[in-house]
């Protein structure tokens, strides 16, 4: 919490710092005089609109995001993951297919949201005008938003009922599928391939290590969970399973990963610790030691 | 005023008997030639596939890294040589472009289609693939591939050069190349290409490699000549 307040203090005082200089400073660091389309955003009853969205854009974003929003801020050297860039319309967080534009409400939870592990904080202390507004300006970077239409979102069924069979199945499907060899046996992240991945960006990128936390970069529930490896996270390694993973075998992975979070209490591990096998190897993962991370919720 | 009406007449003769000759679709002229490099190219490194046992046991000696294969007579392989500016733009043909994912290897390294043509991606390994192309200006996507799953088919609308890879297996690396029309040829042993069917006119025939960059040649054709266009390409010991 303090560090999130302390990222956001930062970026306002550089915000701040910037603006004056930039007036006597390159052109490319000046904000463009008129933003070039208007661009609208919905977002359940709320309309966004791209010049209400302009002005928290260069107060709030831009010394991420730069002044064209193509991530090239003054702060963006510093930061890592590199800031997204709106140009390329490249969106990790999702609810549409691997390629295609997100739905407007994917950017809004995405603002509202942050992203852990980077230096994206959460802006849910802005109205949820504000978001929208800044939603609909973020479209004005690319012209993919003219060009082209948001995916049809991945359809998420209901959950179904939490069974051991579930959990079971799913653990035989991060075998099949391989999840291992980025984010490790355990889910630690350390699987073999893990070093040496990269972003788009070219930038090293290390994949979700299950162990130390609960949150994912796009949410916290289940069926965020589901909707991060059916849609892929794009812009990262994280490839799509949409095309080869049926829906109830979607809900059996996500049973499993669940299980591989043992600090965090959930239905899922409750019941995996039930069964002597499931009690095994949570017992031995919490009293393995490894530099990967520290317990978080003991 | 009569000359004139009788000179038109005889162009139209003349252009009559020429297409009698020629049928339909006159034959095009031809460029081909070689591409080679001068200076000393890096040593390609083997490839370590110990991580993927399932690849690694497909070759008795390892593989070496793509990035610059050369041949006899200093050639040059894996170079796209296309016609970048003077053809008109083409439909996209009905075939599929072929990309094979074998031994954790991509076939073809360089892999040249055109706008809005199929692309046909397939896993013949016993292991999961990754298949992230980069580009820029196309929509980037990224999907698996288990071992036996259909292939991935899928299109790109825009003319652009990019790399693809492979994230689980970070030695697996090609490029897609996007193309207008279908006057491409890509090097193979020899360092040799010939570009055919191209009508009289002025064309800018444009050289890529991956990691020497491009060059390009001008190239005017008159009638169903022959000319040659020679790429010679400064390599990088490093």
């Amino acid at each position: 919490m303090l560090n999130i307040k302390v990222t956001r203090i930062c970026l306002n005082v550089a915000a701040a710092v910037v603006l004056p200089a930039a007036t006597s400073a390159q052109q490319a660091e000046q904000p463009p005089a008129k933003p070039s389309p208007t661009m609208e955003s919905r977002i359940g009853d709320l309309t966004g609109h791209s010049a209400a969205g302009a002005d928290l854009y260069y107060r709030y974003c831009w010394g991420c995001h730069g002044a064209r929003g193509n991530g090239d801020g003054e702060n963006a050297p510093w930061v890592t993951p590199l800031p997204r860039n709106f140009v390329a319309a490249t969106f990790k967080c999702r609810s549409t297919p691997t390629g295609t534009l997100p739905l407007d409400s994917d950017l809004f939870n995405a603002i509202t949201r942050g992203f852990i592990t980077s230096n994206m904080p959460n802006w849910a202390a802005l109205t949820r005008q504000n978001r929208a507004d800044l939603v609909a300006f973020i479209k004005t970077f690319s012209a993919r938003w003219v060009t082209d239409k948001p995916g049809d979102p991945i359809p998420v069924p209901p959950e179904p009922a939490l069974t051991l069979d579930s959990i079971q199945r799913g653990k035989a499907l991060y075998q099949k599928l391989e999840c291992w060899k980025c984010h490790g046996q355990e889910g630690r992240g350390d699987g073999p391939s893990a070093s040496t991945l990269t972003d788009s960006n070219d930038q090293p990128i290390r994949p979700y290590n299950f162990y130390t936390g609960y949150r994912f970069k796009c949410g916290t529930s289940n069926s965020d969970l589901y909707k991060i490896f059916m849609t892929g996270v794009d812009g990262t390694p994280m490839p799509s399973f949409a095309d080869v993973v049926k829906p109830e075998e979607a809900w059996d992975l996500v049973h499993y990963l669940r299980t591989l979070q043992i600090w965090h209490n959930s239905p899922e591990l409750a019941l995996w610790e039930s069964t002597p096998e499931g009690a095994a190897i949570v017992k031995a993962e919490r009293v393995r030691n490894t530099d990967t991370g520290n317990p978080i919720h003991p | 005023m009569k000359m004139k009406y009788i000179s038109i007449t005889g162009l139209a003769l003349l252009a009559a008997s020429a297409a009698a000759v020629a049928g339909p679709r006159p034959a095009g002229g031809t460029v081909s030639g070689k591409v080679t490099y001068e200076g000393t190219p890096a040593k390609m490194k083997p490839i370590d596939m110990s991580k993927e046992p399932s690849c690694a046991k497909m070759y008795t000696t390892p593989l070496l890294v793509e990035t610059v294969v050369t041949g006899a007579g200093n050639s040059l392989e894996n170079v796209l040589v296309y016609v970048s500016a003077g053809a008109p733009d083409e439909p996209a043909p009905s075939t599929a472009a072929v990309l094979t994912q074998k031994g954790c290897h991509y076939i073809p390294h360089m892999l040249a289609f055109q706008v809005n043509q199929e692309l046909k991606i397939q896993n013949e390994d016993q292991t999961s693939h990754n298949i992230h192309p980069l580009p820029k200006l196309n929509r980037e996507w990224n999907k698996s591939q288990p071992p036996g799953t259909p292939p991935i088919t899928e299109k790109y609308d825009k003319n652009e050069i990019f790399p693809v890879k492979c994230n689980v297996h970070p030695w697996m690396h090609g490029t897609f190349a996007v193309l207008k029309n279908s006057h491409y040829a890509v090097t193979g042993d020899g360092g040799a290409f010939t570009l055919v069917n191209l009508p009289p006119g002025k064309y800018t025939i444009t050289a890529y490699h991956e990691a020497y960059g491009e060059q390009t040649q001008d190239v005017t054709l008159s009638g169903s000549e022959t000319k040659t266009v020679n790429f010679v390409f400064k390599a990088k010991p490093y």
